[in-house]
């Protein structure tokens, strides 16, 4: 069994979110990086867990960035990949990302290719089905279980009120979220035997853009919270009826 | 130059975020000059000629069974030639569970660009620079799409229903289909539950509730309410509640019109998730839990008094007793 999981790095939860150049850049200064929750959480550790389970599975990582992403990426080695590529290139297009990765994705006849739900940062939830399209693979988003039996993937999706399980034969792409597996946290020994495993820097491979970031922005602070003693819950369904108008 | 909305359905039954985008499919249209139009796959039970009054003329029908299961891949091949059929240059899909699948593949298939989780209209003055949420809400972004014909996937409870007057053509329309690869084997649904994503109001509660045996109060005043349910990451992770409650920044996004939150101290990765919700409530007995700074309207004491008085203040509000 071969796995590619993609990774990408986000800003970590409770960075500052500022812009700069005219509100054109996101603001990096003084961000920490971490691995994107969902990559790392659900993709990343259900793959660790489909190796605990057959040791003869082979667990590839890729990422598309710029040197920055390295200790990203070795940390995601320490937790369990066996080898990551890196494609030398930062954009924030998502099909142009897609296409970086789907051709990496070409040369390793990978049997399953995982992603995280989105990135917490562009919330985009498009590279596991871009990358689909580009590869010709059936592709499940949202998963929140995933199991094999032979060479075919029993994959739950959350659909709404409830959840849809399907049965695909492999290879297949699938976009991963909670339910998938439980976070990790890396020890001794992974972080030990990450220094020593292959990362490759691939440079990128020529691919349109299709969309380009205009500005950011940040939305309005609100007014202000308005305050009801304990003692007088009816006065809060009151003010949600008239003022709210919200129940 | 039309647009094009996909008409999601769920077991032949059209979701309430497929009005959504069809309310923004049309006024994007007059916006644009033009009419829209819809498309619908698989087996469907409802009359679809009556989606007319959400401002939509015509409507294909690709009857196929199927399509009555959502295979992202079969999807996006017959969404393609519908659009290449009628010359649509826009694509509207909901950023939902289905959309989320297919729009991604769609862009692939036409070189059409996405911005997946619009917010609002797009700008069409010149070209199409379309609103979305970044940083898990902390943020929005204006991505200008840069190709011929363009996807935008609006996100739910983004944008008001509008309902008028009229029907709609409905044409059945001949694809290739092809056979999925995804078979899918069983639908496990949470009957009489309102779904959290498409929910008008949502009753949501944290730590503070102290145990999972304390869950009965706020599940009777999410029924009072007609509420879905929803958590903070730390009661999902103790298995206090499903994984499917966790709202936030690393569960789900949601944007209620009311969100009700009940022993939740405010971290910044909980308001990620729920930040673009139109009213939030507040019950904490905690003056300082940041929560409040996000909050509209607040109550400062101990949920376990409060709760079942709001739940009586409901019920009387609405003539239940
Ligand atoms: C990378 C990362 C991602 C995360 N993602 C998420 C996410 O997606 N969603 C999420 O929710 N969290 C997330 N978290 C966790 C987040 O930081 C907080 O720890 C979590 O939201 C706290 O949950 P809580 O408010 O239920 O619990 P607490 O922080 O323990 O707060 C409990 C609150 O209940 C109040 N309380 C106690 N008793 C009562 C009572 N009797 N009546 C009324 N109020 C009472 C207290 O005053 C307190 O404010 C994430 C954290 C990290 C590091």
């Amino acid at each position: 069994m071969k796995i590619l999981v993609c990774i990408s790095k986000s800003p970590d939860t409770t960075a500052k979110i500022a812009f700069t150049d005219n509100n054109t850049k996101f603001d990096a200064n003084g961000v920490q990086w971490i691995i994107n929750p969902y990559d790392e959480w659900f993709a990343l550790v259900r793959a660790i867990e489909l190796k605990e389970a057959d040791p003869t599975t082979v667990i590839h990582l890729v990422t598309v960035g710029g040197v920055d992403v390295e200790p990203i990426i070795r940390k995601a080695l320490a937790l369990g990949g066996d080898e990551a590529a890196r494609v030398n290139v930062d954009s924030q297009d998502s099909f142009y990302i897609a296409s970086q990765i789907a051709e990496v994705a070409k040369q390793g006849a990978y049997d399953i290719i995982f992603t995280g739900k989105e990135t917490i940062d562009y919330n985009g939830s498009s590279i596991g089905g871009m990358v689909a399209e580009l590869l010709d693979l059936p592709y499940v988003a949202l998963a929140t279980h995933f199991e094999l039996k032979g060479t075919t993937a029993i994959i739950t999706r959350e659909i709404e009120g409830g959840e849809e399980i399907a049965e695909v034969a492999l290879p297949v792409t699938v976009s991963c979220q909670k339910g998938m597996a439980e976070a990790r946290i890396p020890n001794m020994r992974g972080i030990m035997a990450a220094r020593s495993k292959p990362m490759k820097v691939i440079e990128p491979i020529a691919a349109d853009t299709l969309t380009s970031i205009v500005d950011f922005g940040l939305p309005l602070v609100k007014a202000g919270v308005k305050l009801v003693p304990a003692d007088h819950v009816e006065e809060l369904v009151r003010l949600l009826h008239e003022e709210a108008k919200a129940i | 130059m039309s647009v094009l909305v996909f008409i999601d359905t769920a077991e032949g039954h059209v979701k309430k975020a497929s009005l959504e985008v069809l309310s923004y499919g049309a006024k994007v249209a007059e916006q644009l000059g033009t009419t829209v139009e819809g498309v619908v796959l698989g087996t469907v039970s409802e009359d679809l000629a009556a989606l007319g009054k959400y401002g939509v003329r015509k409507i294909h029908h690709v009857k196929d069974g199927a399509l009555d299961h959502l295979d992202a891949q079969v999807y996006a091949g017959v969404i393609a030639q519908v659009v290449n059929a009628s010359g649509a240059s826009l694509i509207i899909f909901s950023n939902n569970v289905d959309g989320k699948a297919i729009a991604p593949r769609l862009s692939v298939r036409l070189k059409a660009g996405l911005v997946s989780g619009a917010v609002a209209l797009p700008d069409t003055s010149n070209g199409c620079v379309v609103k979305k949420n970044v940083f898990s809400g902390k943020a929005f972004a204006n991505i200008a799409v840069k190709t011929e014909i363009k996807i935008i996937s609006l996100s739910p409870n983004a944008y008001k229903i509008i309902a008028g007057e009229g029907t709609a053509e409905v044409v059945p329309f001949t694809a290739t289909v092809g056979t999925p690869k995804v078979k899918v084997t069983s639908v496990v649904k949470a009957s009489g539950e309102v779904p959290l994503t498409e929910a008008e109001i949502v009753v949501s509660a944290g730590r503070g509730l102290k145990g999972p045996e304390n869950w009965g109060m706020v599940e009777e005043l999410a029924k009072v309410l007609h509420a879905a349910l929803a958590c903070s990451r730390p009661v999902a992770d103790a298995h206090w509640r499903p994984h499917n409650e966790h709202v936030g920044q690393t569960g789900i996004a949601i944007a209620p019109n009311l969100y009700i939150a009940i022993g939740i101290s405010g971290a910044i990765q909980h308001l990620a998730g729920v930040n673009r919700s139109k009213v939030i409530v507040v019950i904490n007995k905690d003056p300082e839990a940041p929560f409040f700074k996000a909050a509209d309207y607040g109550i400062v004491g101990d949920a376990f008094e409060i709760i079942p008085k709001f739940t009586e203040a409901v019920k009387k509000l609405k003539g239940m007793v």
